[in-house]
């Protein structure tokens, strides 16, 4: 089709490589050409939030991307969030407060729950409802996922202190 | 029979799906890239009705990286259409090619497929097949497609009309002619989308050496779409796998056979190269499965004091272009007439249904099948007739439930209802709500200006179905048995595999839990293999609420079959009678002497070790199979209490407080349970506020995206308050009762029945679903309030 491009960043701390034609979403280059799986595509339009993933710090949506565009960034996919084997407090929570079921939104709702308490260690309901509605679930009503969003907040603080 | 005496059954497990679901280590079918992978996109219909007259697909088969592509025509030699068919009397057979052969009858409907080196160039290919479309005219409603000059979907049937049937039972004109009141309504529930959020795929791999076929599929019904797959391309039904991994999320609308499975197997054994096809959200809106789209005429009848007499009812279903494999296009419109009466004692009635052919998306079934609308309609037409009476709406309803000691019951429609607790879970839904405070707020909050309602719907559901029903009205194969196969392995591990297939429902925990209680071993040492017909014995999948009654009364009788071989083998080796050991957790003892005993691993050793530790005559190994049939089946039922506030400003419908009390019979996991009920009341509140499928007169799917399509977010929704009875059905292995679609069934119902409520000081009922402020809008033009 095209010329392909060169692409250098750093995915869950590790530099990565790859050569992609300019039209290669995001997600696909992930998926496709890095393995990364655990990021899933649920509308490619940028509506469901299954894709989301930090891009240098930010919650973006990996479907709305085209891969030459994080050339050079640094992304967190959920396949980054446990350490050496150890779940994040997130993964923790979701798991304790059932906070999923088939499991394809998981991704996208811990990125974003990660990013929210990121720039809000203390929300409110409301505010984890409203900051979560930008990622769709259609198993849960979202009941487990909140109570698990605040119960890592919690953890979270207490390990802060 | 011998007595079930759960440890793990009840317990509140974490799920062990859960780690590889959260780190990202799922295997959903797009995760799975076989080397020389090739990937499959679909042209289709911008026309609702069109005869193709012409489709070239040169130009597109030229390109470089093309595999192939291939027409209608083409792929007609190679595989069978689906024909759904039923023994259902007034039912009419059609055919379903899985690409457009002559026309095609909605609008996303596929006309060809490109097999290409990656996706994008798939797609790029799409663009230069070349079509020319005449379109004929549109079939865009039941209505339209009933009258009798209208366009034909299917010409060879003569109609649009293609099943119509009846239940009735008494004297029902006679009844309600004579009844001292009488309520009639019309009510619309719209079409519906399921929306998983994993779009639908599938990938096949055709082995030439071996000619064994392989389709891993985003699908509730490996083992299902296994037989039919085996017929329609006829291959030897041994060398044909499914494999449905990891789904995400069905809801019913992955349950039936699609033409893009079928395509790609035919076209992986052409090829002998892997094909995937991962829907995009488009194309999953226009050519999933749909639900509901029902209008019911009905008429319910009662003396003054509030008992029933008699019940009638008309039900148009529009079906959509095809009659989907294996549940046909009866499902729903009959599903209808069937369960309408609902939890109540209806001595006389009448349903009567259609199901009529239109230029849409196929109808299939979605979570509930038939009882969202039959709850929304008998539930409307009781607060109705309460407010008629002047009663109240639990008094009504307490006054006329089936009664304890009238189970087994027998419905108009034939169906027997086991037990179910539908007295006890009014009292303790009124007691959770605290009734009579709440209306007291309510009281208040309308003093004040406020419109603020109470909405409460009870309903019973047939679950676990075995041998004696169809799951879908006269369909040909059997849904009612599951099988569980069990082996113990040299090391004392153990392995379970089963036909069901779940998409979120944490078969993999609850299975575990049952066969680790009925063989006695620890819940680590169990493994559950879902979705695989490779390992599991035959079966369908997981639908219709089924999974823990069928596959879980297949566990335990496989669970009791090995523990009974074990303690034999454990009597030989401690010389002792196997009548008195005992087995727990993994340990085989003397009852009474705990101190005697042995390992399970021992045990399971000692199975695959010779005859020499065995007893005489005994075969060696430590496997069963075993299969279950509930036959009739059993019930599970749930009341659901919404308080609802209607924004006097936007004629937005503000949910305040959302309970349910529900008997799913003895539970096997309650964080399972609940996360079920939740989220389907979830999928009810979409139904009831939210979301509509919207097709315009020409046949053009006009919510074709999610920012179109409005699904609940977390912002929408508040926390549900879940309450449980836990009464063991009488009729199955274990007491479970199926539950994975009773949130859907209620919600819909408690939303309208207290949206009306909070309305009924300005006489406004609703009718029709969803309650949008736009809707709202419309039928508050008709009171002061606008004027």
């Amino acid at each position: 089709m095209s010329e392909q491009r060169q692409l250098r960043l750093v995915v869950n701390g590790e530099v990565r490589t790859g050569q992609v034609e300019p039209r290669k979403l995001l997600v696909d280059f992930l998926r496709e050409d890095l393995g990364l799986t655990g990021t899933h595509v649920g509308c490619e339009h940028g509506i469901c939030g299954a894709c989301t993933i930090l891009v240098n710090g930010e919650a973006a949506r990996s479907c709305l991307m085209l891969a030459v565009q994080a050339d050079g960034a640094e992304l967190l996919t959920v396949e980054g969030l446990a350490r050496e084997g150890r779940l994040h407090p997130l993964q923790d929570a979701f798991w304790e407060h059932h906070g999923l079921q088939c499991g394809f939104c998981t991704p996208g709702m811990l990125i974003a729950a990660y990013d929210l308490l990121q720039t809000n260690p203390t929300p409110t309901e409301e505010e984890i409802r409203a900051g979560l509605s930008a990622v769709l679930c259609r198993c849960t009503g979202y009941h487990g996922i909140v109570r698990a969003v605040q119960a890592a907040a919690e953890c979270l603080r207490g390990g802060e202190e | 029979m011998e007595q079930f005496t759960p440890k793990l059954v009840g317990a509140r497990v974490k799920r062990r799906e859960d780690r590889r679901l959260l780190t990202g280590q799922g295997a959903y079918t797009d995760d799975h890239r076989p080397s020389g992978l090739l990937y499959a996109a679909f042209l289709r219909s911008p026309y609702a009705h069109a005869r193709i007259v012409r489709l070239d697909p040169a130009a597109a088969r030229s390109l470089a990286g093309v595999a192939t592509v291939m027409t209608g025509e083409e792929l007609a030699r190679l595989v069978k259409p689906v024909r759904a068919g039923s023994n259902m009397r007034d039912y009419k057979t059609t055919s379903w090619p899985p690409l457009a052969v002559g026309k095609v009858r909605h609008v996303g409907e596929a006309v060809a497929v490109v097999v290409a080196e990656s996706r994008y160039l798939a797609e790029d290919a799409l663009e230069q097949i070349d079509v020319d479309y005449e379109p004929l005219p549109t079939v865009a409603d039941a209505q339209a497609a009933s009258e009798p000059q209208a366009a034909l979907l299917h010409e060879e049937v003569g109609t649009n009309v293609l099943l119509t049937r009846q239940f009735a039972q008494g004297e029902v004109d006679a009844a309600i002619a004579g009844a001292e009141v009488r309520v009639r309504e019309r009510f619309r529930f719209h079409r519906h989308a399921a929306i998983c959020m994993e779009n639908r795929g599938c990938l096949a791999e055709y082995h030439a050496g071996t000619g064994a076929l392989t389709l891993r599929s985003a699908t509730q019904c490996p083992g299902l779409l296994r037989d039919v797959l085996a017929d329609l391309l006829d291959l030897p039904e041994h060398c044909v796998r499914v494999v449905a991994a990891d789904v995400g999320g069905g809801f019913g609308a992955k349950s039936s056979l699609y033409p893009e499975e079928l395509t790609l197997c035919a076209i992986t054994r052409l090829l002998a190269r892997p094909v995937k096809w991962i829907s995009d959200r488009r194309e999953d809106l226009l050519t999933s499965t749909q639900a509901w789209d029902e209008v019911v005429e009905a008429e319910l009848a009662l003396r003054a004091d509030g008992t029933i007499v008699g019940l009638r009812a008309e039900v148009t279903t529009d079906i959509g272009a095809y009659s989907i494999y294996p549940w046909t296009a009866t499902v729903e419109p009959v599903q209808t007439i069937s369960f309408l009466p609902g939890p109540y004692r209806v001595p006389h009635y009448r349903g009567r249904t259609r199901g009529v052919a239109t230029c849409k998306a196929p109808l299939g079934p979605y979570r509930g099948v038939g009882r969202p609308i039959t709850t929304f309609v008998m539930e409307g037409l009781m607060d109705r007739a309460a407010r008629r009476l002047g009663m109240d709406p639990v008094e009504l309803r307490l006054r006329n439930y089936i009664r304890e000691e009238e189970f087994p019951y027998k419905t108009p429609s034939g169906i027997v209802w086991d037990q179910a607790s539908l007295t006890a879970c009014m009292h303790k839904a009124r007691e959770a709500l605290d009734y009579e405070a709440t209306r007291q707020w309510q009281r208040q909050a309308r003093e004040e200006g406020r419109w603020v309602g109470i909405g409460f719907a009870t309903y019973i559901e047939l679950t676990g179905v075995g041998s004696a029903i169809p799951v879908s009205p006269g369909m040909p194969i059997s849904t009612g048995t599951e099988a569980a196969f069990i082996r113990v392995d040299p090391s004392g591990t153990v392995t379970a595999a089963f036909s069901v297939a779940p998409q979120g429902q944490g078969h993999e925990t609850a299975l575990a839990q049952v066969v680790a209680d009925a063989l006695g071993v620890s819940f680590q040492d169990v493994r559950v293999i879902c979705g695989d017909t490779a390992v599991a014995p035959h079966g369908t999948g997981t639908y219709a609420s089924r999974s823990a009654v069928l596959a879980g009364g297949a566990a335990i009788l496989a669970g009791r079959a090995l523990r009974e071989k074990t303690l034999q083998i454990a009597g030989h080796l401690l010389e002792t009678n196997p009548a008195d050991l005992d087995i727990q957790d993994g340990r085989i003892f003397v009852r009474g002497k705990l101190e005697r005993g042995i390992p399970f691993r021992e045990i399971a050793r000692a199975a695959y070790g010779g005859l020499r530790r065995l007893p005489k005559d005994m075969e060696p190994g430590l496997e069963v199979t075993r299969f279950y049939d509930p036959y009739y089946g059993t019930a599970s039922s749930a009341t659901h209490v919404a308080v609802v506030e209607v924004d006097r400003e936007t004629y937005e419908v503000k949910i305040h407080r959302y309970v349910v009390v529900e008997d799913c019979g003895r539970i096997i996991n309650p964080l399972i349970v609940e996360g079920q009920v939740r989220g389907g009341v979830a999928q009810g509140i979409g139904a009831a506020l939210y979301e509509e499928v919207v097709y315009d007169e020409e046949g053009q799917l006009l919510t074709g995206t999610l920012m179109d399509y409005l699904v609940p977010t977390a912002a929408e929704l508040i926390p549900i308050e879940v309450h449980h009875l836990e009464t063991p059905s009488p009729t199955t292995l274990g007491g479970f009762r199926g539950m994975g679609e009773g949130g859907t069934i209620g919600a819909p119902a408690a939303i309208a029945n207290a949206v009306s409520d909070a309305l009924s000081p300005l006489g406004i009922e609703i009718t029709e679903l969803p309650i949008t402020p736009e809707r709202l809008f419309r039928l508050m033009r008709g009171t002061n309030e606008l004027s």
